[in-house]
């Protein structure tokens, strides 16, 4: 096996297309991943223009002002902006694609929220009409005016609150251009308190109405405070994770690429290096007893399996610059992908077994590896039970999903039984090595 | 031609006995029996799927026989020399790489002198470190011969070995199977040429429907096909092949 190894190293050497690909890929997919996890979506580009006159900038609540940038700050924290002059400025601009969209605050924003109520208030977003271009920034712009929506009705909320404060305990209040000095709630209650202990019954019986609205208002006085903040945020979302530890996005799209780029390079090299026996006709030869069958796949199985080792330790490694993973796990990393190269290197030579030349190869391994990729990926849920029960299966019998298992648990410590990942693929090794090892026979009885 | 050995009083290199092979309901090779005297010269005719390839392949250890034998009296662990007929060779390593690879699988005693014996032997000394695949076809099939020769095998199988060359690279490789022949080397090729056959080889084995018609020397085929002067030995066979219901 060692020549056959070392026969294969040269031509590898010599193969620098492939090699290079092989280099090329897991980096340009380790830096495409890198970038995609460690940058935010580019701000899209709006047109902005504020019609709210320079005066009119503050929204009164009585005698409470609120700064409109409450609003807009919320509002262009998350999109390039543009300032235009006028309506139609920002129309033209729209429409020649110089920005996605336009934003509008009309002139009586300020004063639909000071005294028509916040729901009156509008602005206007103008898109151009095309469909891509709108879903891209929509989601954006809609998702950041609920932001600065939610922004104002805090600061309404902090002054409601100041309100229910000066009407409970007492104080100040400014109102109509004057000030007023309120006695509270609590105040009164003991002022009414102290005036029935010594008052006549007759009198006490007709304050009595009085007396009760006095004390349940004390008593319920925290729960306006609960109604306004019930007001700000209607909904609260509480998040929770069944069965333990919940994978990251971004960790978990570290290991789905390099399961991919695991899977691409083992199995397109197994089975080229196993089909170029067949095309340069060689097989005939080694068939002779020169290299038995086994020790043939076994060679191609852990060369593939070691380069494609290297090239996705790499790829880690680069990934690794960009979304933080944990070095303390590298012994599982290294189990996990030395087991899931051998069997996506066995299924390689398997495949490599069945064809007779290394482009018919190359190509069964990619019309056979991309959309076991897409199966093992669907969720439950995403198809009907039936059908993915049946993806399920065919997703078993291949190695795919176990080493996506295996792989994102040496990585992000998932949720997945490493052993039974293991094991799994170790079965998969078994069924697909018998299977190229009988291909072979085929072959050279053929 | 001259004949170099008398294979009826030599020990024969090879003894196949009773060969028969089927695929299917197909009877490629229908018990098949023959020997070859150390340097003789072989040939074996006959039409397309008369079962040429699948007897030299079950000659070389590549496939196995439904039943027979084949026996080398005079070496019995001697490995059998295999020129399949498309080069089988690695296009992306060097002539002498590939010759060092193949003389390790073989286990030769010293892979290095035997390259440096084949490189000589075959011409190609000023080659060695060229990619085979850059090489012209013949130059291809000296180094697939060469392969086939580096454990210096008592016989040799060679499949079609000239179909692919021009006149001048065929004289130039029928040099080369004489030579190998007046050192003892017994040799069998299947061809398609039957002027080849005529003209270089000892004796002829006519193979049709896997089934063995004739065991003799090509002057005796034409005899026996009532081949003249006027006529050549492709007419004789083809009307012999006819007499005979193929």
């Amino acid at each position: 096996m060692r020549w056959m190894l070392l026969k294969d190293l040269q031509i590898l050497r010599r193969s620098k297309l492939l090699v290079g690909l092989l280099i090329v890929y897991p980096v340009a997919i380790a830096l495409l991943i890198g970038f995609a996890l460690s940058s935010g979506p580019e701000k899209p580009r709006l047109a902005f223009l504020n019609q709210i006159p320079a005066t009119q900038n503050t929204i009164n609540f009585g005698s409470e002002k609120i700064d409109v940038k409450v609003y807009t700050n919320e509002l262009f924290d998350a999109v390039d902006r543009i300032d235009v002059e006028n309506r139609e400025q920002a129309l033209q601009k729209v429409r020649t694609g110089e920005v996605l969209a336009a934003l509008i605050i009309p002139s009586d924003f300020v004063m639909k929220l000071s005294n028509g109520g916040f729901n009156s208030a509008t602005v206007e977003v103008v898109y151009n009409g095309d469909a891509l271009k709108q879903s891209f920034v929509e989601s954006t712009v809609e998702s950041k005016l609920a932001l600065a929506d939610a922004a104002l009705a805090r600061q309404i909320n902090k002054v409601a609150s100041g309100y229910i404060k000066v009407i409970t305990t007492g104080g100040e209040i400014n109102a109509l251009g004057q000030t007023f000095e309120l006695l509270g709630l609590t105040a009164s209650k003991k002022l009414l308190d102290e005036t029935l202990r010594d008052a006549p019954r007759d009198i006490t019986r007709k304050l009595q109405p009085l007396q009760n609205f006095a004390n349940i208002g004390v008593a319920n006085i925290d729960r306006f405070n609960d109604v306004l903040n019930t007001v700000e945020r209607p909904v609260e979302v509480s998040e929770t994770v069944l069965s333990g530890r919940r994978t990251p996005l971004d960790t978990f799209a570290v290991a789905l690429a390099v399961t991919v780029s695991l899977m691409f390079v083992c199995v397109l090299l197994a089975s080229g290096l196993l089909a170029l026996e067949r095309e340069e006709n060689t097989f005939s030869r080694l068939a002779r007893g020169l290299v038995p069958g086994g020790w043939l796949l076994a060679g191609k199985v852990v060369l593939a399996a070691a380069c494609a080792f290297v090239v996705t330790l790499a790829m880690l490694l680069g990934i690794s610059a960009f979304v933080p993973l944990d070095y303390g796990r590298v012994a599982l990393w290294i189990l996990a992908i030395a087991a899931s190269g051998i069997a996506f290197a066995t299924l390689g030579v398997a495949i490599g077994s069945l064809a007779r030349e290394v482009r018919a190869a190359s190509l069964l391994a990619l019309m056979l590896a991309l959309p076991l990729a897409f199966l093992a990926l669907v969720p439950s849920g995403g198809v009907s039970p039936l059908l993915y029960d049946v993806i399920q299966v065919i997703s078993a019998i291949f190695p795919f999903k176990p080493a996506l298992d295996a792989i994102n648990n040496a990585i992000n410590d998932a949720d997945t039984n490493m052993l039974v990942a293991l094991a799994h693929l170790a079965a998969l090794t078994l069924a697909f090595g018998g299977a190229a090892y009988w291909g072979l026979r085929r072959f050279a009885a053929g | 031609m001259t004949a170099s050995v008398d294979a009826a009083t030599a020990a024969p290199a090879l003894a196949v006995q009773g060969i028969s092979k089927s695929f299917g309901e197909r009877q490629a090779v229908r018990d098949v029996s023959f020997d070859i005297a150390p340097g003789e010269l072989l040939a074996i005719i006959g039409p397309n799927g008369a079962g040429k390839t699948t007897l030299l392949s079950i000659l070389a250890g590549i496939q196995q026989s439904d039943a027979g034998s084949v026996a080398q009296p005079q070496d019995t662990t001697a490995r059998i020399g295999w020129v399949p007929q498309h080069t089988a060779v690695y296009g992306k390593l060097t002539v002498a790489q590939n010759l060092r690879l193949f003389a390790k699988l073989e286990k030769v005693a010293d892979p290095d002198a035997t390259v440096a014996r084949m490189l000589d032997q075959t011409g190609l000394g000023e080659r060695a470190d060229e990619e085979l695949g850059r090489l012209s076809g013949g130059n291809r099939q000296r180094v697939n011969i060469a392969v086939g020769l580096l454990a210096d095998p008592p016989v040799l199988l060679l499949d079609e070995p000239s179909g692919a060359l021009d006149p001048r690279q065929r004289e130039r490789l029928w040099g080369f199977i004489t030579a190998l022949t007046d050192r003892g080397t017994a040799v069998i090729f299947a061809t398609h040429d039957i002027a080849e056959a005529e003209r270089h080889a000892h004796r002829v084995l006519v193979l049709a429907d896997g089934e063995l018609l004739f065991d003799d020397a090509p002057a005796e085929l034409k005899r026996v096909a009532k081949a003249d002067d006027e006529h050549d030995l492709e007419q004789a066979f083809v009307g012999f092949l006819r007499d005979r219901g193929h």
